[in-house]
């Protein structure tokens, strides 16, 4: 576990992801990525997706990145990842690197890179059990292009490929649940997390980086321009997104459910989507039952992961202290 | 940390190996840090065979048995990336799908060896030799060599390493063997010893490797149109210096087997008026076609190129440019225009006398037969300068 001291401190010594970068202002992508590579404690190797982190910190012949970096295309981050790590491996194996000293390997992807183009080569290599950490930064479209929907959108947020308009009111379908996909695929390590929540993700990428096999945390993360929101809101919309649980923070632990925050009071969805232009519609009259109906749907799916947690409450009991 | 490999004493005297198992024994011999595998037909064997191999000790390789071919060329490129010598195979809809990341591959500089068995593209599907597959990267920045049979399939294996790794080069080599006619087409091959390959491919190093802590380096980054246009060009520079690098290897590779080959394999064509200019297996036959034509006191020859990426232009216009008629055969075709590699040979011979026929040739395995490129052979010979692109054997 890390203190705010201590992340800060590695901060400054180490650098791994320095300023200088184009991405927005009031862009949550790099608050994910300090907390996780600040919270690792051997040298790490990060392995990028194509999308907004990629193209705004390696414009050639700059770059942002005082780690070994790679990146490769949209959809292949995971793959390329599986390739590093057996070539880790092999050259351990054949003596041209020393096998005392661990690397982290550390995946970037977006949630167009995560949910939808890259899902299969993720999948792949979570059953092949390679050895990584694969950071989803969840800003719930495709903003590098232009805020297009991904199947991470939620239902009802306008974006320029499901514009509201007269006939239509936002994206139509919900949002596709990648960390339960992750868990399907039984590996030892799956988390949901905020960037609004330095400690806890620092924490999860502690446990990320301690897990045998691949480890995989979905981090919501903001996007201003996309959500439409001011700058210096990015944290507290993020939080907000968590004290309405619609963003549970949790964790997934050889297949058990447990709930790593909860909200004091939770808010209503309402006061998370009136913070955002891309739900201002859902404001208009007449719209008030797809309001209710995202309540419901966030209320269905909070009771559902309590009680899921509920249930393996007694593992945890049971367990000295995982990790 | 390393585990010994049980020596394969040098094999001097031939075995019957198809393509398929030849390309995999080569691979058992380098003895590749990392390899990549998805299954397609008829690359498959290659893979299996190498596989087990692996399995049995053979070879010490990191084994990645991705799910789908596109993560089959990434997680090459992420191993190369990392310092690793890496192959991996495949062919037809495999190979279309990998064809972003072999653009990746060549615009990255990583010398990857990637055994292609050639297989007609979809639709319809079908599993056959043809070269659409290999075609469809014929402009990706890859090094391409076409082989005629097994043997030459286990000799460019061997080379590919040495020539993708060079320097100069560092790009991916394409070892591309005809599906089925070659890939599992039982023939004699002489191998080398493993201790003569493993000495012949040497060490593997790479001027940039992602896994080196204490010169961080950022791979993969992204471009603008003010240093895009120069990435490009060091691209071709590296391609344009191929041809010294690929006769070094192969002067190399004679000393050790006694087998000499070139990028293009001229035969029965210095003193010929009338030549065929073809890539793989076909070459064979239309030897044999050449060798009975000319008892019959025809003056006729073969070009075959081996080496389609770089295209060595003026080794083949040396060739071909005092000859009288040309037929170029493809085994693939680019719709709208002609043949790419009739394209190739028109564009080299584009100032010089001989008439050229472009002929397209056994699409989706489609066989040609000695009297069918004898009849293009007395076409030629009777003075036929039509301009349309003729099919072979093609029912209309």
């Amino acid at each position: 576990m890390s203190t705010i001291k201590q992340l800060a401190k590695k901060e400054s010594e180490g650098k791994s992801f320095r300023g200088g970068h184009s991405l927005c202002r009031g862009c949550g992508i790099p608050i994910a990525v300090r907390t996780v590579l600040n919270s690792i404690d051997t040298p790490v190797v990060v392995i990028n997706a194509t999308g907004c982190l990629e193209v705004a910190t390696t414009r050639f012949p700059t770059t942002a990145w005082n780690v070994p970096w790679l990146h490769v295309a949209f959809e292949n981050a995971a793959a390329a990842a599986s390739g590093v790590e057996a070539a880790y491996k092999a050259l351990i194996k054949r003596g041209t690197i020393p096998d005392d000293e661990p690397i982290t390997f550390v995946v970037f992807g977006g949630d167009g890179g995560t949910y939808d183009i890259g899902l299969q080569s993720l999948s792949g290599a979570l059953e092949r059990g390679h050895q990584f950490i694969y950071v989803c930064y969840d800003n719930e479209a495709y903003m590098n292009t232009g805020i297009q929907r991904s199947s991470a959108t939620p239902f009802g947020a306008s974006t320029t490929t499901s514009p509201s308009g007269t006939e239509s009111f936002g994206k139509a379908q919900k949002r596709k649940d990648l960390t339960a996909i992750m868990e399907a695929h039984h590996i030892s390590y799956v988390a949901q997390s905020s960037i609004s929540h330095w400690h806890d993700l620092s924490t999860k990428t502690k446990k990320a980086a301690k897990a045998k096999g691949p480890a995989f945390i979905n981090v919501l993360s903001t996007c201003q321009l996309g959500w439409r929101h001011e700058p210096r809101d990015t944290v507290n919309i993020a939080r907000l997104a968590v004290e309405t649980c619609f963003w549970p923070l949790y964790e997934i632990i050889d297949g058990y459910y447990r709930l790593t925050h909860e909200p004091i009071e939770k808010r209503q969805i309402k006061t998370w989507l009136k913070t955002q232009g891309r739900f201002k519609h859902l404001f208009n009259n007449g719209n008030e039952y797809l309001l209710e109906e995202i309540q419901q749907d966030v209320d269905k799916n909070w009771n559902r992961l309590l009680e899921r947690c509920r249930q393996d409450a007694n593992y945890f009991e049971r367990q000295e202290a995982y990790f | 940390m390393s585990r010994t490999i049980k020596e394969t004493p040098s094999v001097l005297e031939a075995s019957l190996l198809t393509g398929a198992q030849a390309a995999a024994h080569a691979m058992r011999q380098i003895n590749p840090d990392v390899v990549s595998v998805y299954p397609i037909t008829p690359q498959t064997p290659i893979i299996q065979t190498f596989s087990k191999f692996v399995a049995d000790g053979k070879a010490t390789t990191e084994m990645i048995n991705v799910e789908s071919e596109h993560s089959a060329m990434s997680a090459a490129i992420g191993s190369a990336s990392a310092g690793a010598r890496t192959a991996t195979a495949t062919a037809s809809q495999g190979l279309a799908l990998m064809i972003e990341n072999i653009y990746i591959a060549a615009s990255m500089r990583l010398p990857i060896t990637l055994a292609i068995g050639n297989r007609a593209l979809s639709a319809p599907i079908n599993i056959h030799c043809d070269h659409s597959d290999s075609m469809l990267a014929r402009d990706s920045g890859v090094i391409q060599i076409y082989v005629e049979n097994a043997q030459e399939a286990y000799d460019y294996m061997v080379m590919a390493p040495k020539i993708a790794e060079h320097e100069d080069v560092l790009l991916p080599v394409m070892v591309c063997q005809d599906g089925f006619t070659i890939t599992h087409t039982a023939e004699n091959v002489s191998m080398l010893g493993d201790g003569e390959v493993r000495d012949f491919v040497g060490e593997y190093h790479i001027p940039y490797s992602l896994l080196d802590l204490n010169r961080p380096t950022t791979q993969g980054p992204f471009d603008m149109p003010d240093y895009y246009f120069e990435h490009k060009r060091q691209q071709q520079e590296a391609m344009e210096k191929v041809p010294a690098v690929l006769k070094t290897v192969q002067d190399e590779f004679y000393e050790l087997s006694g087998r000499l080959y070139s990028s293009i394999e001229p035969y029965k064509i210095e003193d010929a008026d009338y030549g065929i200019v073809i890539l793989g297996s076909t070459a064979g036959t239309v030897k044999e076609v050449v060798d009975n034509l000319r008892d019959d006191g025809k003056k006729v020859g073969v070009l075959k190129i081996r080496s389609f990426r770089p295209f060595e232009e003026e080794k083949i216009r040396y060739h071909l440019s005092r000859l009288k008629g040309i037929a170029v055969l493809d085994r693939s075709m680019s719709f709208g225009s002609y043949g790419p590699l009739f394209t190739e040979i028109s564009r080299c011979l584009y100032d010089t006398e001989p008439v050229l026929r472009n002929y397209i040739y056994g699409l989706g395995g489609r066989d040609l037969f000695p009297d069918q490129i004898e009849d293009v052979y007395k076409k030629l010979i009777a003075g036929d300068t039509s301009k349309a692109t003729e099919y072979i054997g093609l029912r209309e």
